[in-house]
């Protein structure tokens, strides 16, 4: 491989074709969701995406209901929407409700999800429901500086293979990582890079014949379903909005991201 | 197809009944678990290497029992002094450009073009002067305190001052969030009360957004900042008064957060009655704040916005404020029939006409009031060698014309602390209030948040003005 083959091919180079486009979302080609944790950068990363200045400010709960905006790049256009940040998906408030319903029902092509480096245990609880719920993510992996001065290293290559999504080591206070970034989502969205997400895979106490179960049933009724056993698990619990969607035969409407691509 | 689908959701609800009320928590059990198994083999902490912990110890020193109001406060008065002492120069130096130089200009420009009389007064008298005179006391002090505020808001202070006042809120039945939504309304109170967004309980969301109008916003900083200046500065030695009227400021905004805990106990204790709900609040890393980034984006988000409002209401009310004291009905101008006419009832709440007639002015923009007050006062009082002709805002060369002009006017110490009071105490501005009306969709609660602070504002002055009348 030659020197110039290599510039190509690295994402500093291709960061050139980026156009923040501001709020100008219209004829967008790709839907970009932005998950995660509150307080680990999410806005920052938003407003490094769109060139837009979103006020960030460093306490949790900041971004209220949802704020959107676009950028383009190698001739794409995107249209990205911040999510409020939130621990989990599991609906018990109305900001995890907002950021459910927008994966699940919005089906956004690639969903980022940002999470705080330094504590990344916690954050991969997020990051798991998500990737229950949506096959097509890049986990952007934030506040890498603030992981290092807590003596905090992370192999992010290994990461990557567990989660099977692309892991972007970022500082996006600096910038560091968002042209990386961009590439990562790019591949996601045109179907370059196939995502092979983690799914859960322990048994739940008790439950198992159960989910296996509904889980065989939904498949009959719904043969495009692509997150079976977390709609199984969400009927289980009796989530009503994901009960009114099965009910209403809504939740068929959700093809998987390959074949809406086909 | 619906029976099937009815057939699966009936199968989910046996099921259910089968598994009983521990789900939730073994799902979360098991995501817990699962996230721990991967965090684990790609997760290496040097422990060895560890140094003192800064974090840790920052946040004993600001949210200890002993230290953590007392810092909170030292903060607060830092910044309110800042503001105070930095502003006066820039102030005075806009105040000389866009009223001594520009202003004569215009007016000769319009003579030279024969602009009618009543013309080049509402436009130039009246328009231009109200939004010089907003320009040159608000840029300067919001351009230090927003930039001030927003670098304390980076570092990640507030939710810090949200864990300080959490208890204080649950134990007054109201959510521990509203310190946030509070802190906000430090800002604007129209940002305040769709913060309130956050608190998800309806009852408790509701008391946070009534009791948001008792955090002094912006507009309401610079009448504060005036008036302890003239008055209680004025009142000391010279060396003490910046401290003392910093000090004054911040005492104001101190009752105005215990106003906010009386009010939300009331509600909570009558017509919202309620447990309050937990929640987790989580402490961030201090963060060290990019100064440029933070000055950029708070002159653009915050005092640029800010400002544009004020300027965009100051017209039409500096319009408004040249016709009421221009249009005479038998020889008496509107404004001083009004004034002579309210005079003898605001005596009682330690307030003047002018007063009353400034608030009714600016309902759009609490920015205003000073503006207003002086020029009516101007006028009312009949001073000779002050501004230009009736119904002309002007700005005064220096702090000390402005409190000749005022106490001519019939200004006392009282005058001013009432003024104080009643900028804290009152209706919220007209976008607040149409904000409250968006976000609870209740005329009712509307209503509620309107004028329960001026009843309060009333109530209070009165109180304050007869003890005074009793002990001076």
């Amino acid at each position: 491989m030659t020197v110039s083959s290599n510039c190509v091919n690295c994402p500093a180079h291709n960061s050139a074709n980026l156009v923040r486009l501001g709020i100008d979302m219209s004829n967008f080609d790709y839907v970009v969701a932005l998950a995660g944790n509150p307080n680990t950068g999410k806005s920052t990363v938003f407003n490094s995406l769109t060139g837009l200045r979103q006020h960030t400010g460093n306490w949790p709960g900041k971004t209220v209901g949802r704020a959107e905006g676009a950028f383009q790049y190698n001739e794409k256009r995107y249209k990205i929407v911040d999510l409020p940040g939130t621990y989990s998906l599991l609906s018990t408030s109305t900001d995890e409700e907002i950021a459910r319903d927008f994966i699940l029902f919005g089906q956004p092509d690639v969903t980022i999800i940002v999470v705080d480096a330094s504590r990344l245990e916690r954050n991969l609880n997020l990051t798991l429901q998500v990737l229950e719920i949506t096959d097509r993510a890049v986990l952007c992996l934030n506040l890498i500086d603030e992981a290092k001065r807590h003596h905090i290293t992370i192999d992010d290559r290994l990461l990557s293979k567990k989660l099977g999504i692309p892991v972007i080591p970022a500082t996006a206070r600096q910038n560091v990582g968002i042209p990386e970034l961009i590439k990562a989502v790019h591949s996601v969205a045109s179907g370059e890079y196939i995502c092979n997400p983690y799914k859960m895979k322990s048994q739940i106490k008790n439950v198992s014949h159960a989910v296996d179960d509904l889980e065989q049933k939904l498949k009959t009724e719904f043969p495009n379903l692509a997150n079976t056993r977390w709609i199984a698990l969400r009927l289980l619990e009796g989530d009503q909005r994901v009960t009114d969607a099965v009910k209403s035969s809504e939740i068929g409407n959700l093809t998987p991201a390959e074949t809406e691509n086909a | 197809m619906i029976n099937k689908r009815e057939e699966i959701l009936k199968q989910a609800t046996r099921y259910r009944w089968e598994i009983g009320e521990n789900l939730h928590d073994s799902i979360l059990e098991s995501i817990y678990s699962e996230a721990a198994n991967i965090a684990k083999v790609v997760v290496t902490r040097d422990n060895e290497k560890r140094k003192f912990d800064w974090d840790r110890w920052i946040d004993k020193l600001v949210t200890g029992k002993w230290t953590g109001f007392p810092i909170m406060f030292l903060l607060l008065a830092v910044v309110f002094w800042l503001t105070i002492s930095g502003a006066n120069v820039p102030s005075a130096l806009l105040a000389s450009l866009l009223v001594d130089t520009i202003h004569p200009i215009l007016k000769s420009g319009a003579e030279y073009l024969y602009f009618p009389w009543w013309l080049s007064g509402v436009l130039i008298d009246g328009a231009y002067l109200a939004l010089a005179w907003v320009i040159s006391v608000m840029l300067p002090p919001m351009a230090i305190f927003f930039p001030l505020f927003t670098l304390l808001e980076d570092f990640g202070y507030l939710p810090r001052v949200a864990f300080n006042m959490d208890n204080l809120y649950k134990r007054v039945g109201a959510h521990g969030k509203q310190a946030l939504t509070m802190s906000m309304g430090f800002g604007c109170n129209a940002a305040g009360v769709i913060a309130a967004r956050i608190i998800d309980s309806p009852r408790e969301r509701l008391i946070a957004i009534i009791t948001n109008n008792f955090s002094l916003c912006n507009g309401r900083w610079p009448t504060q900042i005036l008036i302890a200046t003239i008055f209680i500065g004025g009142a000391v030695h010279p060396m003490l008064a910046g401290f003392t009227s910093a000090a004054a400021v911040m005492s104001v905004a101190v009752l105005g957060v215990f106003f906010s805990l009386i009010v939300s106990w009331l509600l909570s204790k009558s017509v919202l009655k309620g447990e309050a709900s937990a929640f987790s609040l989580e402490l961030p890393p201090y963060r060290p704040p990019r100064f440029l980034q933070t000055l950029y984006t708070s002159l653009i988000d915050r005092t640029l916005m800010v400002l544009w409002r004020a300027v965009v209401f100051a017209a039409p009310a500096g319009i408004a404020i040249w016709l009421v004291s221009n249009i005479t009905i038998a020889d008496i101008t509107l404004a001083e029939y009004f004034v002579k006419n309210v005079n003898p009832y605001a005596a009682i709440i330690g307030l003047n006409g002018v007063i009353i007639l400034a608030y009714i002015i600016a309902v759009p923009a609490n920015e205003i009031v000073i503006p207003t007050v002086l020029m009516l006062t101007a006028l009312t009082s009949n001073i000779a060698g002050f501004g230009s002709g009736a119904g002309v805002m002007f700005e005064m060369d220096s702090l000390s014309d402005t409190e000749m002009l005022l106490r001519s006017g019939g200004w006392t110490l009282l005058t001013g602390i009432n003024l104080m009071l009643f900028s804290l105490l009152h209706n919220p501005c007209s976008t607040t209030i149409y904000t409250i009306y968006k976000e609870t969709k209740s005329l009712k609660w509307t209503l509620i948040s309107t004028f329960l602070p001026i009843a309060m504002g009333i109530v209070i002055c009165f109180f304050v003005a007869q003890f005074w009348r009793l002990l001076v």
